[in-house]
């Protein structure tokens, strides 16, 4: 279970984590502090562990800084959801263990009850007692994103094993 | 089976074998770098996957450029620990003072036929070299510098196809914004932007860079272009003639979509804000005439050389407008030592221009040039979101630098064609 925070299209990569805290990229847990803050100024504050980002069109545009998805998560977000991602910042959520869902959010609105079960590519809305499916992620990545993250998939393998694609 | 787009030519050397659109890869990479806002990260991820070297230090590159030289604590000390690291793995060290990571890897290092993979979403300009230059996260970056390799799928191609003769006053930067007004800042997401047609072939180098720079501005994975005799022309003007091969893609190549522009057609065009698709030309009403308080000639788009020589050309025995503000920042050390010797530096000062050294500087919002509240800039650089020059109650206006200087003589945004 996790509340919806609804954001608009394009959010870029300057709104969830700006230039003017650039000095702040070696120390995340205050990098995280001004997550989206350019998007809805009252997130970091107000986001409780296990909410869920959910955005529209060409989520996480712009650069490839992964501190972007890293503070969505250390905020204690368990997933964003959009109508469609950025490559590089759907690579590097997959990358850092946080799920990046493509699913049709217009149907999701602020404040909405969700469950997601990953497995089964389903968004259940509690709110509105709706289920949306999503298609599952390309095997390499459902690979890394299930043993949490390309760091761990790399301890675990020492090398890049692109089984069963 | 069809012939091969420049994309999966480049990546099936890289594989070993032949790929095509939608195979999943795992490629060879060539060169492989970060820079100081990314790099941190980087090796933080390879300290704890017990990764902490290089699989091919000499074409592993560290740059200091975003915060150069730094103007915190925080950054300084950041810079040290990219030193120290790169001391330990024997990884290139591009200092305080070279330059943006992408014109310095394009100057030095990357070659024709090269997977490079960056820890910057423009590492995509590496493109226009005839390479297949791609920009990622840091964890991703850290995986290709320890083991020299990182998993890729195949991307499907869109063909930009120029033709006809650039109009005086306008650029190869009026060229991608256009298309990007077109497909938008998500129609090449996941895709290869591919470049070719007779307009495209009499395009200088610098002028090619813009083309694949801004192709992550339309969403894509690359802007691959063809290496031919202007690419062997530019390896030879920085002494690396040895590096050059000659790199088409087949003639019967499978494109996604081939899209057609005359370059005779275009104008100056100009992105206001929030993003680089909302485009008009720089006559549109909404745009043309707008107070511009700050002009900023920078960035890996935009501030080569041969950036500044075209403002030049506009701005020789002119002044900046009383109430505007020229900032140039250098890409590299070899454009700021050449358009010093060349007599640039003295037209700009003459101007009433404040020179910086070269690097990032406000174009990813950490220094040298922030705009204040409520003020709008005339901007040579890729983007324009909301905060980007590191004020989100600022705004910011994308332009060649033609149209740069063009502003910055009149204080309003201004129309190139219609100077002198
Ligand atoms: S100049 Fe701007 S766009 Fe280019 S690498 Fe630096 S911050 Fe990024």
């Amino acid at each position: 279970m996790g509340r919806a925070w609804k954001f608009g299209d394009n959010i870029s990569t300057d709104l969830i984590a700006a230039g003017r805290y650039y000095h702040l990229r070696s120390n995340l847990p205050e990098l995280a502090k001004h997550v989206l803050e350019d998007a809805r100024p009252e997130f970091a504050g107000q986001v409780k562990p296990g909410d869920i980002v959910v955005g529209g069109r060409n989520f996480g545009k712009g650069s490839s800084r992964e501190h972007a998805p890293v503070i969505i998560k250390l905020a204690g977000t368990r997933a964003v959801l959009a109508k469609s991602f950025a490559r590089i910042f759907y690579r590097n959520c997959i990358n850092i263990g946080l799920p990046a869902i493509v699913v049709d959010t217009d149907k999701i609105a602020e404040g909405d009850d969700l469950d997601i079960d990953l497995e089964k590519g389903i968004v259940h809305d509690r709110t509105r007692g709706i289920d949306l499916t999503f298609p599952p992620l390309p095997k390499v990545m459902a690979r890394i994103l299930e043993e949490g993250g390309l760091v761990e998939y790399i301890k675990h393998h020492g090398d890049l094993v692109v089984a069963g694609t | 089976m069809p012939g091969q787009t420049l994309v999966e030519k480049l990546l099936s050397r890289a594989s070993g074998h032949p790929v095509h659109a939608g195979d999943i890869t795992i490629a060879k990479v060539d060169l492989a770098y970060v820079q100081d806002g990314t790099g941190p990260l980087t090796f933080r991820m390879m300290e704890q996957m017990d990764l902490v070297k290089a699989a091919n230090p000499q074409r592993s590159v560290v740059f200091i450029d975003h915060s150069s030289p730094p103007p915190r604590r925080e950054l300084a000390s950041d810079h040290v620990y990219l030193r120290e690291f790169a001391a330990k793995t024997g990884m290139v060290l591009s200092d305080v003072g070279q330059g943006v990571c992408h014109q310095v890897a394009f100057e030095k290092f990357v070659r024709p036929g090269d997977v490079v993979v960056g820890a910057d979403s423009h590492s995509v300009m590496g493109g226009a070299m005839g390479a297949f230059a791609t920009g990622m996260g840091s964890t991703d970056v850290a995986v290709a510098l320890a083991l020299g390799k990182t998993w890729l799928r195949v991307p499907e191609t869109l063909k930009f196809e120029v033709s006809g003769t650039f109009p005086r006053g306008v650029y190869s930067k009026d060229l991608i914004l256009r298309v990007l007004g077109d497909i938008k800042t998500d129609g090449a997401t996941y895709k290869s932007m591919e470049w070719g047609g007779p307009a495209w072939a009499s395009m200088p180098m610098t002028e090619r860079m813009v083309l694949s720079n801004m192709a992550i501005e339309g969403g894509g994975k690359c802007g691959p272009q063809p290496s031919d005799q202007e690419t062997k022309r530019y390896l030879k003007e920085h002494g690396r003639e040895a590096d050059w091969k000659e790199i088409r893609p087949d003639e019967d190549a499978a494109y996604e979509s081939v899209h057609p522009y005359d370059a005779g057609d275009l104008e100056p065009m100009v992105a206001r804000p929030p993003q680089e698709d909302n485009v008009v030309p720089v006559t549109d009403p909404s745009v043309k005439g707008l107070r511009i308080e700050q002009v900023y000639l920078g960035s890996c788009t935009n501030a080569r050389y041969e950036d500044m020589k075209v403002f030049c050309d506009y701005m020789k025995g002119e002044k900046v407008a009383k109430g505007t503000r020229l900032i140039v920042v250098p890409a590299s050390k070899e454009a700021y030592t050449r358009a010093m010797k060349e007599g640039l530096f003295e037209i700009l000062l003459d101007a009433g221009a404040t020179i910086n050294s070269p690097g990032c500087g406000a174009c990813p919002g950490v220094h040298l040039g922030i705009p204040g509240d409520g003020e709008h800039v005339l901007s040579t650089t890729n983007r324009n979101y909301v905060g980007r020059m590191g004020n989100p109650a600022a705004f910011t206006y994308l332009a060649s630098p033609a149209t740069a200087a063009a502003t910055a003589i009149y204080g309003v945004i201004s129309d190139p064609r219609e100077v002198k």
